[in-house]
């Protein structure tokens, strides 16, 4: 039984299919995991052990009959609990949200559903997925399989641990800043955010809306982009969804042919601040890139220092906003109702007792830039250093078909270590932070261990609706080291 | 110099409709003052003529034909009200008693 949960997702559907395996076999070996293991790790806040086997026994009867199948049917997911579900606790991490359960699905949740993917429960992470590090999450931190000291990334850490640790081969993140692809590095294993707009963001709670965007997690390339190719895709229900074909992410995936390809090193993104470890698999992984035939440019994006500033006032004005909506009169928490008290001073006292501290930091930073007189000085400003980063990016597609980096500056740091440190905590997205503002496609896939023996990523920037471009190439690096090493870096990781 | 004072942030507190304790504002000040300071250089490059991007993939205006379609079922959503009366929201006073 261990080897279902060892299997890639991939492998899992084609044994569901052939009948050498059931899909509940498949969906109470990961539950059996995760009681095993998730004491230590904390990744998931709400394990829906019935409704899986629910779920399963209908890919199971769909077998029997002989109906055909999606690619992905009775595999098991990890869901980010940002994402809602029909009757299934939805907290976003958050004490305002304890105890609600959603009456009805995500979009994203909805096409999961269509194509028999399992939903084991759903996963821990910063609240209302602000944070880097799944510390701000209000029920207690995930900690990184690797080494249960340090942080597993964030604000996905509970998505990323799930699938390092073998509890889920597939999950469901955000990234608003990176919040796929910073957890992912630093648990080993590979995430991509979808261009803007490429999955629908109906039943997301959001954070930023004009930077929110949902993704997949899976150990291997070709499993990301199955599950990418299951949840993109146009959706009547949110305006920003584009009303374009969803790139063949998994045939460029299989294909992994850099040959002739035009890949940019960010001159930006490398330098102080990077641990050395972090570079030395980097520049190893552009060597590797280069041996198979791509063609390597270095390419200034001279705005992308500007990047760290511009997302913390662009993200914090956009939650101040919407985050208003968490005013104790329709659902979640209200505390002091007591009769004497004001709807104003019953929202002041639950918005106080609801929200954790990063979250009020937050909402108070960005209603100070929004507020009139430091507008312009703050999110005007913000904005057009928003275009400017967007003007780099098209720069340089004049001369690259995609662009690499580190995906992190460091290995994942300990908890607690950078807790009380606001402006170093945000320096964890230094390198995702440029593609989050500009709106195209990026994957992390991992290169290797660092100084510290820990997980080191690759960032893939590619241009808006080029998706296919940055698995192409995360399946050339993939691929070349699975030669190197006998299979895959999660491999090198001590057992749980 | 400071940019943000502790009566700063009781204003936007009160604002964004949050009761701050003293000592959450005396911290927030001090963090608000050094976050700031880390974004400042932003100031520095976006010149006059540069324009705002509101929008990561440029947004138009997404009308649907005026047909009513099913929505949400009325007691699923009362029933994860925080109260409900009537086939309604239950709600503190929101005018004087006077």
């Amino acid at each position: 039984m261990s080897d279902l949960i060892h299997a890639s997702a991939v492998e899992l559907a084609a044994q569901i299919a052939n009948k050498t395996v059931s899909a509940v076999e498949v969906t109470q070996a990961h539950l059996d995991r995760i009681a095993e293991v998730d004491g230590r790790v904390n990744a998931f806040l709400h394990v829906d052990a019935d409704g899986a086997l629910e779920q399963a026994r209908g890919v199971d009867h769909a077998v029997a009959s002989g109906q055909a199948l999606s690619p992905l049917a009775g595999v098991p997911l990890a869901l980010k609990d940002v994402l809602t579900q029909t009757g299934v606790p939805t907290t976003a991490g958050s004490k305002i949200l304890e105890g609600w359960r959603p009456p009805y699905d995500a979009t994203v949740v909805e096409r999961l559903r269509d194509a028999g993917v399992v939903i084991l429960g759903k996963t821990n992470m910063d609240e209302f997925a602000m944070g880097s590090s799944t510390e701000n999450s209000a029920y207690g931190p995930t900690h990184n399989p690797w080494d249960l000291d340090r942080i597993p990334g964030g604000s996905s850490g509970g998505s990323a641990a799930a699938v390092s640790a073998y509890e889920a081969p597939l999950a469901i993140g955000t990234d608003t800043g990176g919040s796929i692809r910073q957890p992912a590095a630093v648990t080993g294993i590979v995430g991509a955010k979808p261009t803007y707009g490429a999955v629908s963001r109906y039943g997301l709670v959001a954070f930023s809306s004009s930077l929110d965007q949902a993704g997949p997690f899976a150990r291997t390339v070709v499993d990301t982009a199955l599950l990418h190719s299951v949840i993109a895709g146009h959706d009547p229900r949110d305006s920003t969804s584009i009303k374009e074909p969803v790139p063949d992410v998994v045939g460029a995936a299989l294909s992994a042919d850099v040959l002739n390809m035009r890949i940019g090193v960010v001159r930006e993104l490398s330098g102080e601040g990077y641990q050395p470890g972090v570079q030395a698999r980097f520049d190893e992984a552009v060597e590797l890139l280069r041996a198979q035939g791509a063609e390597i440019v270095e390419i200034s994006c001279p705005s992308f220092t500007y990047a760290l500033g511009a997302y913390y006032l662009i993200a914090p004005s956009e939650c101040s906003s919407n985050l208003a909506r968490f005013d104790a009169m329709r659902f979640g928490l209200r505390t002091d109702d007591n009769g004497e008290l004001s709807a104003e001073d019953v929202m002041r006292h639950t918005r106080a007792a609801g929200f954790g501290p990063e979250v009020k930091r937050r909402i108070i930073l960005g209603t100070y830039a929004l507020s009139s007189g430091y507008y312009d000085a703050y999110y005007g400003q913000a904005q057009k250093v928003r275009t400017l980063i967007t003007r780099d990016f098209e720069a340089a597609w004049a001369s690259v078909d995609v662009l690499i980096s580190p995906t992190t500056p460091t290995e994942p740091f300990r908890i607690g270590e950078r807790v009380n440190d606001p402006v170093a905590m945000y320096k964890a997205d230094l390198c995702t932070l440029p593609s989050s503002l500009y709106g195209g496609p990026a994957i992390s896939v991992p290169i290797g261990l660092g100084d510290e023996n820990l997980p080191v990523g690759l960032q893939v920037m590619a241009p808006v609706m080029a998706d296919d471009q940055v698995y192409r190439v995360a399946g050339a690096v993939e691929k070349a080291l699975a030669q190197q090493w006998g299979g895959l870096l999660l491999d090198q990781a001590v057992a749980l | 110099m400071s940019a943000i004072s502790r009566d700063d942030v009781a204003h936007l507190a009160s604002l964004a409709r949050i009761e701050l304790t003293e000592q959450e504002l005396n911290d927030y000040a001090g963090q608000l003052d050094v976050i700031l300071t880390a974004v400042a250089s932003i100031s520095e490059v976006a010149a006059d003529d540069i324009p705002p991007t509101t929008h990561a993939v440029p947004v138009v205006n997404v009308f649907r034909d005026d047909v009513v379609t099913p929505s949400l079922d009325r007691d699923s959503v009362l029933d994860h009200a925080p109260a409900a009366e009537d086939g309604r929201f239950r709600v503190p006073r929101i005018l004087d008693e006077e």
